[in-house]
This record gives C-alpha cells, structure tokens and sequence, in this order.
C-alpha cells in the first residue's frame, strides 16, 4: 500500500512515497511521475524518507524513465531513503544510474547542478 | 523451527507474505538488513508465482514453508500445482538492455539471484517445490 503525495518547490516537482511499492502499487509510482512530466515539470524530487519498502516492480518505474529523461532533459533525483531501501537500490548497482541524494537540500543542490 | 502459510494468488496478499515472513525470522537473532533482503528476494518469487503461474487468481492457493534452525541456512519452499517458473533458465538481463529498452521488468530475476545462495526446483507428485537457500548470521 502507497500513498503519494506532491508538492512544488522553487520549480521543482516533490513527489513523497508514503508505505510500500510492489508489484501491486508500482503503477501508483508510474502514474504519479507521468503526471508530474505531463505537467511540464523538468525538475522532480523523490522523497524516500517514508518509504518503508521498495520491489524491483518499483525499481523497473524508476529504470523506465531513465532514457526517457535523458532525452528530454528532465532531472530525477531521489532522498531520503532508509538503510534498508538505499541496500535495494544498490544490490542492483541503481545507486549509480540514478542520482540520489541524503536529504533535500542535497537533493535541490544536485538538481540545479544536473 | 518450522513456518507454514497458505496464500492466494492475489498481488494484493504479498504484504501479507511480506509480513508473514518479517514475523517468522523476527526472534532468531539475524540482522534487520539480511530479513530485509530475504523479504526482498521471496517478495520476487511469490510475485513471479502469482502473475506467471496462477495469472493472479486469488482462488490458486500455494504454500510458503521457511525453516529455520540455527547456524544451518535458512532454507525458504514454494509449493504450488501451477506451471514452473524455473528462474535458473532465465538469463539474468543486463542492466544497460533494462535501460535501453525501458523495460519495467527483468530485475526482479537479477535480484533473487544476487541475495538467495541456492534455487532448486523438484517435482513431488502433482505439485512443484521451489527451495531457496540463504546462509545468515545468527547474532
């Protein structure tokens, strides 16, 4: 179960995921990035800090926008992730695809420089 | 000692998996960090069980044993009649073919394979018995 909320901040996106993604929620994750794209965003922080789980259906949301972003120039950058969800990100070596930071100002402060 | 659940093949219940094995491992003295990664791992098969095997039908019932005995590995059975998933015949994707093809899928594999030690399937009569095995250390 996940709840998502968002907010904007200086012309970024802050997307917070609340509880669990698995392969019964990870399309909440997809649809709320979507949106966030659709509306024009170029700048989006994902806060991890009350993420309390994350399966590889969650991980596969973040790999699929990769290129995606690329293309288009769209920044991603996640925060505030747990020991736990930082350990699942890096058994898959994501750690260094994405761009993850510890806390939000870290987080801004490498989205302005991406 | 022994752990036994029955689910249904709804992806709804794998909370309920998640939690039946988090409260199975709880009191044997192993780290946070290694039940969080063995949630992880059964979390992938059991998916895999559900979507691959059973299509989602909350009907199709398969069984979850884990034992647990000290200083032995944990060893985790998957008991279904469906059809087998043999994850050791997959070729594990590589990450870069993940990203160019923007797939959603392909890790789930890469992960089970990285935390379990051991993945053997048997036949026991009508039904299929998937073991993992995973060395920890008991604290």
């Amino acid at each position: 179960m996940i709840h998502i909320k968002r907010l904007q901040e200086d012309g970024a996106d802050i997307i917070a995921l609340i509880g669990e993604i698995d392969a019964s929620s990870s399309i909440e994750l997809d649809l709320a990035i979507a949106k966030s794209v659709g509306e024009g965003f170029n700048k989006i922080l994902v806060d991890c800090g009350s993420l309390d789980y994350i399966s590889s259906a969650g991980l596969g949301v973040f790999m699929s926008y990769i290129e995606e972003f690329k293309d288009r120039n769209i920044k991603m950058v996640l925060f505030g992730m747990s020991e736990k969800v930082a350990n699942t990100f890096s058994i898959l070596g994501l750690n260094e695809l994405l761009e993850i930071g510890k806390d939000k100002a870290q987080a801004k402060k490498i989205v302005n420089e991406l | 000692m022994n752990y036994k659940v029955k689910i249904g093949c709804s992806i709804e219940n794998l909370k309920e998996v998640r939690d039946f094995i988090r409260i199975s491992l709880k009191n044997h003295h192993i780290s946070d960090l290694e039940i969080s990664e063995i949630v992880l791992a059964l979390d992938e098969m059991c998916s895999n069980l559900m979507i691959h095997a059973h299509h989602c039908n909350p009907d199709d019932l398969f069984e979850l044993n884990i034992h647990v005995e000290k200083n032995h590995p944990l060893v985790f059975e998957l008991i279904d009649d469906g059809t087998v998933f043999d994850i050791n015949h997959f070729a594990t994707p590589a990450l870069d073919c993940i990203v160019n093809e923007k797939r959603k899928g392909g890790l789930g594999i890469r992960l089970v394979k990285s935390i379990m030690d051991k993945i053997e399937y048997k036949k026991s009569g009508e039904q299929n018995v998937c073991r993992l095995f995973k060395s920890v250390n008991f604290e």
